[in-house]
């Protein structure tokens, strides 16, 4: 079945059954293999995306769903890695093994969204959907509170 | 997307531009439209923009020394310390030092010329400095040599300094020198720094693989493509040890894109770590296609007879055997068994167990294979792209020098990487289809076939003197068929003097394969021994962190950690009821690492773990950050499996295949992490990438008791009520 999504600001016609989870056509389909999958059940948070702006796991909404709304995966958040988030990310060597961490940004940029300065327990709360094996939770605190200030700046 | 494309590029080379950046073993996508992206297979060849003064590393025009990483990237920071390693003798600047991952065909087919791909062990830094750093005094000394032929002068006049070569009047840039550099045969290599000369090891170095990690463009074998490419989903035998005995592919072979099933077939009757057990493939022409069609094809398997299998099962047994003497014993010293038997002595028992456990990578493992007449292209989930060449061929009937590992990334291995079968089933699959194919296993299957983390059991027994220390000790843990001695590993080798001292082990039978998990053995063994060693200091009337200064005297690098723990923690058992500190040391991958724990429960048996500082004695740090970031990562890995975790096996398979029914700690668990170091600099190099670990399960345990007055014995530690009146 023909669908057409809105990806990072580019439509594109995807030929998929209509229940395929969103994560599956980002990454098989259209080619976007940034958005992560981790365990298919919206456990990990590997697969997050915004969808409208509110970060969503993708392999929780089926391709049909998600028609006509706005998706960002981590490749559309900005250009050149210049999101505030990015920029902490970087600066705080964030990343380990770096599977999780598109999720992890993307939780992060929504959660900034709502919560400009967020408390540690905001960031309990939000960034608890995403799993991380490394282990970087103490770097992403630290990170999202960088971010904070970078956004503020 | 023309933009978004074009620009990440531009931002991949500013970030190489902008210092300690790094260039990517494989092709970064460069087409216009991401939809296209692949990555292409590529043969090795001489470098095109450098001169390569040797196996290790090229130099160019600018000076800008890229470094050719023979190890794994999983999220450890390996590429970025054996860059740090290279250029410590090299010396050059930090800012023109790029890492690439060395090529797997070239150090087979020419005779192991990085010496060992295998990236485990916490091996890295503390096994395999000496013959990385020497790569880099060798190119150094050449250098200089060149330049001294040139010059006229002796090589022991020349200068290597930040990448430029002087004596005298006389001046020139690495660059110039080396295409000479690398004719040059030297009639004895140089000798690597000793730890007083150092100018960049030691310092905090931010890790290389950062950049391409936060914007999406890092790729790791699930994100492989390759033209032509079709994607199969597999699942082997639920009961590991059973076969496949029919599947019904006419059920499913009309759904959408569905191209084939196939069957693999088990290699060998008795299964090594990397052979291919009994599975079914489907493949499809996308990844959800197959395996929709795959968990709706009608399959039966002869399970055989390991669905008999449970924890519970083994649990009764284990416990039965601890009650028993062992046919393996060792008397470490001594035999205690004379004085835990005379009358009137101050006996003291305790024993402990810890269950299965998973890897659990974020990355499920995947695979891509492309079996062609000329040649065999793999992309896959390893620890050891030389020995995954190996099996590739193996399973091809190949000539390895015909075969191309390529490197990615890995999104965390953990000692997975060392023991899968992927890499077989890939090159199989594309074997009999003529295409290239990608094998992805779900998170499900991931948890039912990766060689497990294996349960241990343990009891210790030990009787008191009259200044209430132990002067005799028994232990007798339990391991299982598949490997085992990591039931030995912390425990037969532990510090303490107890004069007379005998260590035992039983085995119980199980289906279930087990391999590495992130400091094997000693990542179970601290949690028994470790408590077991506070349940005696109290019963002897000692502090448990004195017991231990005491009982350790005369070494060295346990000493060195306990006294800075003391130093350091506050550590005090006279807290109110409700909260408590408990303190763990670990010696593993050659390092002793001790850890204090405080944590506060609720009268109604709320746990929070408040905070854990870790104390590391591994000799020498050569990259403190990046250290610390291995810290919080093993600290959070054991918290995972102290306070939730555990594999819950029955009919010999796991039950809890997914992360609704196999917890891990996430960022609301997570306490604030304190790492400090207190090396011994005596010669002795220990490993950092899974050595704070082993301390943490018992410190919290032991932290518990003194909090409630309730002993753990084993985990997952939120199974059980720590209420307390
Ligand atoms: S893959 Fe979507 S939450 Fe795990
Ligand atoms: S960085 Fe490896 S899973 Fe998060």
């Amino acid at each position: 079945m023909n669908l057409t999504l809105s990806v990072n600001g580019t439509s594109h016609q995807v030929d998929v059954e209509p229940e395929t989870p969103l994560l599956w056509v980002l990454r098989d389909t259209i080619g976007l293999t940034g958005t992560k999958y981790g365990c298919g059940i919206a456990q990990c948070g590997a697969c997050m995306v915004h969808i409208d702006g509110q970060a969503v796991k993708s392999c929780n909404v089926n391709a049909a769903a998600a028609v006509g709304k706005r998706i960002t995966t981590i490749e559309g958040l900005s250009p050149d890695s210049s999101h505030p988030v990015q920029k902490a990310w970087l600066e705080h060597t964030v990343p380990q093994c770096g599977y999780c961490q598109s999720g992890q940004i993307m939780s992060a940029a929504a959660l900034l969204q709502r919560a400009p300065n967020p408390t540690d327990r905001q960031i309990d709360d939000a960034m608890s959907e995403n799993l991380c094996r490394c282990g970087t939770y103490l770097q992403i605190r630290e990170a999202i509170h960088a971010a904070a200030k970078l956004g503020r700046s | 997307m023309d933009k978004i494309d074009l620009s990440r590029r531009a931002f991949i080379r500013t970030a190489v531009a902008a210092g300690g950046g790094m260039v990517l073993g494989f092709n970064i996508p460069a087409t216009r439209d991401a939809a296209a992206a692949t990555v292409q297979p590529e043969l090795w060849k001489p470098p095109a923009g450098g001169v390569e003064v040797n196996a290790w590393l090229t130099i160019d025009a600018d000076g800008v020394v890229t470094i050719r990483v023979p190890h794994t990237e999983m999220g450890q920071g390996g590429m970025t310390s054996v860059a740090q390693l290279v250029a410590e003798e090299l010396d050059v600047p930090w800012e023109k030092v790029r890492a690439v991952l060395a090529d797997a065909n070239r150090h087979v087919t020419r005779g192991n010329e990085y010496k060992d791909m295998s990236t485990g062990g916490s091996n890295l830094v503390r096994n395999r400095h000496p013959h990385i750093m020497q790569a880099g005094a060798s190119a150094r000394e050449r250098l200089r040599e060149a330049a001294a032929r040139k010059w006229g002068v002796d090589r022991a006049q020349v200068t290597a300094k930040q990448g430029v070569l002087t004596a005298g009047a006389n001046r020139g840039t690495y660059g110039e020198f080396a295409t000479a550099a690398a004719q040059i045969a030297l009639p004895q290599e140089p000798k690597i720094k000793a730890y007083g000369d150092w100018w960049l090891l030691g310092k905090d170095v931010p890790r290389m693989d950062v950049a391409p990690k936060v914007n999406g463009s890092a790729i790791y074998p699930i994100d492989v493509r390759v033209p032509g490419m079709v994607y199969a989903a597999v699942r082997a035998c639920p009961v590991p040890g059973g076969r496949l005995k029919s599947f019904d592919f006419a059920a499913v072979k009309a759904r959408p894109g569905v191209i084939a099933a196939i069957e693999l077939k088990q290699s060998k009757a008795n299964l090594g770590n990397s052979d291919m057990r009994s599975a079914i493939a489907v493949v499809a022409d996308s990844f959800y296609r197959a395996k929709v069609a795959l968990d709706l094809m009608p399959i039966e398997w002869d399970l055989g007879p390991g669905a008999q299998n449970s924890y519970a099962a083994m649990d009764a047994q284990a416990r039965d055997l601890m009650d028993k003497e062992a046919k393996h014993a060792e008397e470490v010293r001594g035999d205690p068994r004379p004085l835990l038997a005379s009358p009137g002595g101050k006996v003291v028992t305790g024993s402990y167990a810890r269950p299965y456990e998973t890897h659990a990578p974020m990355s499920p493992p995947a695979a891509v294979a492309n079996v062609t007449a000329e040649r065999v292209d793999v992309w896959s989930f390893t620890q050891n792209v030389a020995a995954t060449l190996l099996l590739a061929a193996d399973q091809a009937g190949r000539s390895p020098k015909d075969v191309f590992v390529h490197g990615t990334f890995q999104g965390g291995a953990f000692g997975q990487g060392n023991a899968v079968d992927i890499t077989r089933q890939a090159v199989e699959l594309s074997k009999q289809l003529g295409k290239p194919v990608k094998v992805i296993w779900t998170r499900e299957e991931d948890t039912a076939q990766a060689r497990s983390r294996p349960p241990i059991w343990a009891r210790f027994q030990a009787v008191l003197g009259a200044d209430g220390l132990p002067t005799a000790m028994l232990s007798r843990a339990v391991g299982e068929t598949f490997n085992p001695a990591y039931a030995d590993r912390g425990i037969a080798n532990m510090p303490y003097n107890v004069p007379h001292f005998r260590y035992e082990r039983h085995v119980v039978p199980t289906n279930i394969p087990v391999g590495p998990n992130r400091a094997p053995g000693n990542n179970a063994n601290g949690f028994t021994i470790e408590q077991y060693v506070d349940e005696l200091a109290l019963a002897g009337g000692w502090d448990p962190l004195e017991w231990r200064i005491k009982m350790t005297e005369g070494n060295e690098r346990w000493q060195r950690v306990l006294l800075k723990l003391k130093e350091v923690s506050g550590f005090t058992t006279k807290l109110p009821r409700g909260q408590g500190m408990g303190i763990a040391v670990v010696e593993s991958h050659g390092s002793t690492v001790g850890v204090c724990a405080t944590v506060e429960v609720t009268r109604r048996g709320q746990l929070s773990v408040e905070k854990i500082l870790v104390v590391t004695n591994s000799g020498y740090v050569i990259n403190p950050r990046a250290a610390n970031e291995q810290v919080y990562g093993c600290v959070a890995w054991e918290l995972s499996h102290t306070l939730q975790g555990g594999l819950d096996l029955r009919e010999g398979r796991f039950r809890n295949t997914n992360f609704d029914g196999y917890k891990l700690t996430r960022m609301a668990d997570m306490p604030p992490v304190e790492s400090v170091y207190a090396m011994s600099q005596d010669g002795w190099w220990g490993g950092f990438g899974e050595t704070a670990g082993p301390p943490t399960p018992p410190a919290i345990a032991n932290a518990i008791f003194f909090a409630t007055g309730k002993r753990i014995r084993s985990t997952p530690i939120l199974q059980h009520n720590l209420s307390w009146a």
